[in-house]
């Protein structure tokens, strides 16, 4: 269990991480997200230890990360973002040193034998780090987080500059860690995030704007419900077939796809669907429809709305 | 901080670097050696000795140059920094890495002896005597030399203000005969920091006490401060 408490870190008169408080259960997969610079890399460090914060409280499994680092830091493995590597050493090497570092009491070559069977680097166990690709070596930074199986893991965007099958392997990885581990990980990418976690913090300039389960977070930024459509068939009639439609709020027409073919929006009630009436009132007016989405706000434009917002009070006199 | 200590030993003997500082060192302590033992005939290694500090001088910064640099410019320090491992550990077991690979390099002073000992009886005890006087030195530039890695990413820059340190220490000597008539209150106090001064009496056979614990001092200070660097690091 994670429990950060008004967490402040000041570089100067810059304000990197602006007070943010939450936790995290065990078990629990939570992602971070924000653009670059927003503070995640920051909030991570003083989590882990390696910078202290101006202010606030990291509780971990009950021990404060400043009064007990000890504790703290053998309870936590860290994957940076750049992954801390010896690349003049062989894998199996590093992982002995980061094993000894750690004081890690398991049985030390069973131990290692096990995780670099769990990210799948036992092939290049005796290869020098430094000849390795960028997929390897996320994976042995990996490695070196897993360590001593500790109960909470933070994953500093552990996807970068990976393909994308390294990319599904380590999502498939931290999914299958979440079961045992708490796992905190942060990424500027929003599929990822909400394809693994549990949980997500959005994160903008050093504040917290929205701490949601994954599927709320977007129907609780939208409020309504959004249908995209592609209708053949002349405007008005359209338009008419659509507003008698019960829950309907608004209809746009977007614009003409040629072909008497127009592109619509329409925005409903949260509480109803309406996509079986839409289907039969297009087809008794006579139209008909070639393509219909349910335009319910994805992932990215809810975040992207969040960050702007945060920007936009910034520019008009927030405080920074 | 066995696990520091042994990577650290590890860089150094499976890159080149350890044996390229053994070979310098070597090298040039037996040519002290050749000339003064040699040439003069004596059996004395008090010259090879007091001779030798110029190459400590160069050849310590480049042993302890990279020992936080490179940490900082690769980002493994977050590794070292974030394990349960405490700051003084982490910075005693780089100290004790460089030291040991210095303390390997003054034993040619014991083949230097058994060498001597084939022609004439050598007088181990002033040998020893010295050797500990040698260790002490380099202890303490390299201690000094750490804490200048600790502040920088750069190796060059770690090694250019440690030899310019080095060669500082080494000149103390001859700022008290300049300003001695001058300024004496000055030159007592250089006089009471300069190596040389201190590291002389060991080359005559002297266990000097003062000697002993200025070194050792300079040296706790030094890694004390290495640690300070990064607790400040952290706190800023």
């Amino acid at each position: 269990m994670v429990e950060v408490k008004n967490l402040t870190k000041r570089y100067g008169n810059t304000t990197v991480v602006d007070n943010i408080s939450f936790s995290v259960d065990n078990g629990e997969i939570l992602g971070f997200l924000g653009p670059n610079g927003a503070g995640k890399s920051t909030t991570m460090n003083m989590i882990t230890g390696y910078i202290s914060s101006s202010s606030g409280t990291v509780t971990v499994n009950g021990a404060e990360v400043l009064d007990n680092p000890k504790k703290v830091k053998s309870n936590i493995g860290y994957l940076p973002e750049i992954p801390p590597l010896y690349v003049e050493m062989t894998v199996r090497k590093y992982l002995e040193f980061m094993f000894d570092l750690k004081k890690v009491k398991l049985p030390k070559k069973e131990h290692i034998s096990e995780v670099m069977r769990l990210v799948k680097i036992t092939d290049v166990s005796e290869r020098i780090i430094k000849h390795l690709s960028k997929g390897y070596r996320q994976r042995v930074g990996f490695a070196q987080a897993l360590l001593g199986n500790p109960p909470i893991l933070i994953l500093d965007e552990p996807t970068v500059g990976l393909d994308p099958q390294q990319i599904i392997e380590i999502r498939t990885l931290i999914r299958s860690l979440g079961k045992k581990h708490t796992v905190i990980f942060s990424s500027h990418v929003l599929s990822e995030v909400s394809a693994t976690c549990d949980r997500i913090i959005v994160i903008s300039n050093g504040k917290i704007v929205a701490d949601e389960k994954t599927e709320n977070l977007s129907s609780s930024i939208s409020g309504e419900q959004k249908l995209r459509l592609d209708i053949e068939g002349s405007s008005s009639t359209v338009l008419d077939a659509l507003k008698i439609i019960p829950g309907v709020i608004k209809i746009r027409k977007q614009h003409d796809t040629g072909n008497n073919t127009a592109r619509y929006l329409i925005e409903y009630k949260n509480d109803v669907d309406i996509r079986r009436d839409v289907f039969r009132s297009i087809a008794n007016a006579g139209c008909v429809i070639l393509d219909m989405q349910s335009g319910n706000e994805t992932l990215e434009d809810s975040f992207l709305k969040l960050v702007s917002q945060d920007q936009t009070k910034d520019i008009t006199g927030g405080k920074r | 901080m066995g696990a520091i200590l042994k990577r650290e030993l590890g860089s150094y003997f499976n890159s080149a670097i350890a044996y390229i500082v053994m070979a310098v060192f070597f090298g040039f302590a037996g040519y002290f050696f050749v000339m003064t033992c040699f040439i003069s005939n004596t059996s004395s290694l008090s010259y090879t000795y007091s001779n030798i500090f110029v190459i400590i001088i160069f050849l310590t910064p480049i042993i302890s140059m990279k020992t936080f640099s490179e940490e900082k410019r690769q980002r493994t320090d977050q590794a070292l920094f974030t394990s349960p491992s405490n700051l003084f550990e982490i910075v005693l077991g780089k100290f004790l890495g460089a030291f040991i690979l210095y303390g390997i390099c003054c034993l040619i002073f014991f083949v230097f002896g058994l060498v001597i000992q084939m022609f004439t009886p050598a007088n181990w005890p002033v040998i020893i005597c010295t050797n500990i006087g040698l260790l002490l030195l380099g202890g303490a530039l390299i201690a000094i030399d750490v804490f200048i890695s600790a502040l920088t990413e750069s190796q060059v820059i770690a090694a250019v203000v440690g030899m310019a340190v080095g060669v500082m220490t080494y000149m103390l000597s001859s700022l008290v005969s300049m300003t001695s008539s001058s300024v004496p209150w000055l030159s007592n106090a250089i006089n009471a920091v300069s190596f040389t001064n201190y590291y002389q009496n060991f080359t005559y056979g002297i266990l000097d006490l003062t000697g002993v614990i200025f070194f050792l001092s300079v040296i706790a200070l030094f890694i004390f401060f290495t640690i300070r660097v990064f607790e400040k690091k952290r706190w800023s």
